[in-house]
Formats: structure tokens, sequence, C-alpha cells
């Protein structure tokens, strides 16, 4: 599903956190939103999920307004930055989660539920974890349950909030690798939140960098660093 | 003297054994004068003269009228600040306002004000003398000396203690699993239940324990508001107070005995219910 932005701006009291932005998402991509901390980019993506409400603009979802939509109504698969898993729950019940939300009309039966959350765990490489809780992982783990959590629900799209953030070079190397995947099998259109160049550049299709709540150029990672659009680019892309 | 070292070594993560006895003797002999022989001394009084006595002193119809005060209170005034407290803890941690400074100092506001204050403040809220309190006796609905004044009084002294412990806690949990949970599909009170409340079940559990000892025990602000009318608005504290003032002491201490065992089994039951969910708590706990 493609994903318009139109002239989005988000004020927080009388500070600016996103300038009026327009970007838009091609089904299937998978987008990295680059830049330093404050620089909107983590506010755009909630924006995305519904979880803040812009100030002015609309954001629509396969070319149908969405801007007024709850967060629960957007059904955007969503990474948190420190997974946000249910401490309280089992694996399983974290993954189980969205499904048994549902409203029974929709909600699959408990064995069908038991189906697809094992179906996660293979997807996610880690068959025999369902029964443990999350302070009993490691952080890849945690990381890659809270990814099959936000696929259990079906989702339009998969929102990542600096994914690869607490964890250590050699699982970050590899769960690049396990994202990749998982999005060329599932099709989904993705963005990830991050403010590692290179981590982006290897990553993403597209490049979206942002500074002080602007776009500051939109590119693939070969154009960006042949043809950096401003000298912001050129200094943080050559970091 | 380089084996003097290797042979004997000196223990650098603790006291030396003197300071430790000494520090835990100190310790035991406080918790000895000051907590566990005052509650010995209140069963001993109780029991002076034999089981026989103590159980013709519950008998007094005065003796009971107060135990049924007691508890109908606590049983009403402990789950609406329960409720109450989980209110205004949600409202404060979950929700940036601008008044949210103002309404952390308005909770603690019972903590600061004396409970005879508290009472006061109810007597001339609601007595006969205030505009309010002559209409509502005027219309049969007295609260001055009367249950629903004591309730009022209750409430008030005991509202700080649930949202108190349970505040801390949502601030160090802060908003992602509720977050989480709504971009999974659920519904705010979905969320509520399935995710909060879990999360602060046992700082709920701990504040409602610490308001229902409240709840049972509070004296002063009870004490100005109920008038303390014998067999209609005492309650335990007060009714210990006046047959103490009676020299009815196996009486007061008796009825004493009993309120410090209600308390005594709440605690038990806080202990258990952490025994019986021990492996749950730790797994569960942030490492």
């Amino acid at each position: 599903m493609n994903i318009e932005i139109e002239e989005l701006a988000k004020e927080f009291g009388t500070s600016r956190a996103l300038h009026p932005v327009s970007l838009s998402i091609p089904s299937g991509a998978l987008i990295a939103l680059l830049g330093p901390s404050g620089s909107g980019k983590t506010t755009l993506l909630r924006i995305l999920a519904g979880l803040e409400f812009p100030t002015s603009g609309r954001v629509l979802y396969g070319g149908q307004d969405a801007t007024g939509l709850s967060v629960q109504e957007r059904r955007a698969g969503f990474v948190f930055q420190s997974y946000a898993l249910f401490k309280h729950m089992t694996v399983f019940e974290n993954i189980a989660y969205g499904l048994r939300a549902r409203p029974r009309k929709v909600r699959p039966t408990e064995a069908e539920i038991g189906r697809r959350v094992s179906r996660l765990l293979d997807l996610i490489q880690l068959p025999d974890i369902g029964s443990r809780y999350p302070n009993q992982l490691s952080g890849g783990q945690r990381q890659r349950v809270a990814l099959a959590r936000a696929l259990a629900i079906e989702p339009r799209m998969l929102l990542l909030d600096e994914p690869f953030g607490a964890l250590d070079a050699k699982v970050r190397k590899e769960l690049r690798q396990g994202l990749r995947e998982i999005h060329d099998r599932t099709g989904l259109t993705t963005v990830f939140v991050t403010h590692d160049q290179e981590e982006a550049m290897e990553l993403a299709d597209l490049v979206v960098v942002m500074s002080m709540g602007r776009i500051e150029q939109v590119g693939r990672p070969a154009e960006i660093r042949a043809k950096p659009a401003t000298d912001f680019v050129r200094d943080f892309t050559a970091a | 003297m380089s084996d003097i070292a290797l042979t004997r070594p000196v223990p650098v993560t603790t006291e030396p054994p003197l300071i430790r006895y000494l520090l835990i003797g100190v310790a035991l002999a406080f918790v000895a004068l000051f907590l566990f022989a005052p509650l010995v001394t209140v069963f001993v009084e109780a029991l002076r003269q034999g089981w026989a006595g103590s159980l013709d002193a519950l008998r007094l119809p005065d003796a009971q009228a107060a135990i049924l005060m007691t508890l109908t209170i606590a049983a009403i005034a402990v789950p609406i600040n329960a409720v109450f407290g989980i209110a205004a803890a949600w409202a404060i941690t979950k929700f940036d306002s601008r008044g949210k400074a103002v309404l952390i100092t308005l909770i603690d506001l019972p903590f600061s004000v004396s409970p005879v204050v508290a009472g006061l403040m109810l007597v001339l809220l609601f007595g006969a003398h205030s505009t309010l309190g002559g209409w509502l006796i005027a219309n049969d609905m007295p609260i001055v000396f009367a249950f629903p004044g004591i309730l009022l009084a209750t409430l008030f002294v005991t509202f700080p203690f649930v949202a108190r412990e349970i505040i801390p806690v949502m601030i160090e949990q802060g908003r992602a699993e509720e977050e989480a949970a709504l971009t999974l599909g659920a519904s705010g009170w979905r969320t509520f239940f399935t995710v909060t409340l879990p999360n602060i079940r046992w700082a709920l559990l701990y504040g409602v324990l610490l308001c229902n000892a409240r709840a049972m025990g509070e004296f002063g602000a009870v004490a100005v508001i109920s008038g303390k009318i014998r067999g209609v608005t005492a309650t335990m504290p007060t009714m210990v107070e006046m047959f103490y003032n009676e020299y009815l002491s196996v009486a007061a201490f008796t009825l004493a005995a009993v309120l410090a065992m209600l308390a005594l089994l709440t605690l038990l039951l806080k202990s258990l219910l952490e025994w019986r969910h021990a492996d749950l708590l730790a797994a569960t706990r942030r490492h």
C-alpha cells in the first residue's frame, strides 16, 4: 500500500517539530527516515501510526484519507524503540495479543491463533521461545519478538522506531539482514527511523534525510551519496 | 611478613565482626522495643482477665457496633479510593497537562493537613451553621455526627495512599506498552485491563492495604466529625479511647487487639500473595 504525506506539520505548544513536509512512499518500499535527534523523524513516524495527530496536513493510505483514523483503525504494525513488549505476558501471549484484541466476529479461534503464532515464531527463527517471558530473552530476540507481534495483526504497513538502536554491532548486522528478508517476504511497505547513516544506506530502497523538522533530501542511497542536495546532507552522510 | 597477608586475607567488603554484631544488635533491640513490645502489651492487657473476660468485652453492644461501623467504612472507603487513586495516577502520568504540578500537590494535601483539622473543615462545611449543612439537615440528610461524615473524613484522610504508591511505578513504566497495545488494535479499556493494571498490580495491592489499615485506624478526623456517639457513630479507634477513659481497660485493649489483628491479617495476606506469585513476580521484574 502506498502512503502519501501532504504538507504535514506538527507543533508542540510553541515549538515546531515538523514544518510542512510532503513525501510519497511507493507501495512495498523499504524506507529509512534518517536524521539526528530532534530532526522530526520519530514525530513523522508516530503521525503515520496514529499515535500523534498533525497540526495540519493530510496522510493518505492507498489513496484514501487516513488523517482522522484512530490508531486502532490504522492497523500499522509498530516496533517501538525499546520494543515495549508486555513484561507480564509470555512471548506467545505477546504475539497473540493483537489477534485476541479483535472484535469477536473477526477474532480467529484459539487453535488458529496458536497456528499463526507458531508460524510467526518460525518466521523470526525462534520457534521454541513461546513460553518464555521478555526478560528471559536477549536484546536481539526481543527485537524479533516485537517484530512478530507487529506482524501478527496483518498490518497494512510496518513502522519501526530505531529498531536496532539498543543492540550491539554484531547483532545489529544480523538483524538488518533479518528485517530485509522479512520485508521481501511479506511485501509490506516499511518505514524505519534511524540516526545511523550506514544502516539507512545499506538497508533502505529510499532514504529520507531530515533535519530540524524539514526533509532535506529524498533519494536512493547511491543518489544521496553521489549528489547530496544540501551541505547538511553532505556532512551528515559523510560521517 | 608477606605470608601474613597471604594466610589472613583482610575482608574489604564487610565490617569487622564487632561492628556487625553491634549494628545488628541495635537494629533488633529497636524493633523489639518499639514494634514488638507494644504489640505484645496490647494482647497481654486484653487477656488480663482470661479469654472469658475478653469475649465478654466483645459481646458489649457498643463494641460490636463499633466493629461493624469500622468494617463498613473500610469496605466502602477503600474501593472508592482505589478507583480514584488509579484515576488520579493515570491522569498525572499518562497525560501532559498544565495543572499537573497542582494536582500532585493536591493529592498530598491530606498527608500534610492534620486529621483533626480535616475533621473540623468537614464540620464547618457540612455542619448546622453552614448554608449547605443547614439545607442538608433540613432535608433529613445530616452529614456531621452521622455515617456520611465518617465516610467523608475517612475518604479524605486515606485518599493519597493508592495514588502515591502507583504514581512512581506508572512513571517508571512509561507509555510505550500502552501505545503498543493501541497499535495492536486494543481499545482503551482493554489496554487498561490487560496492560496497565497488571503492570501496577503489586503497587496497587500495597496501596490498598495501606489505605485499608489507615481507614480502619483513623482517629482524629473521625473523632471530630462523628461526635463519638456510642452505638451510633463510634468506630473502633474512638470506642477504644472511650472504654479506656472509663477505666474499662480489658474492653479497651480487647478492641485494640482486634484492630491490631485486622492489620496483621492484611499484612499476612500481602505476604501470602507475594509468596504464591513469587515466580511471576521475579519473571516480570525489570533487571
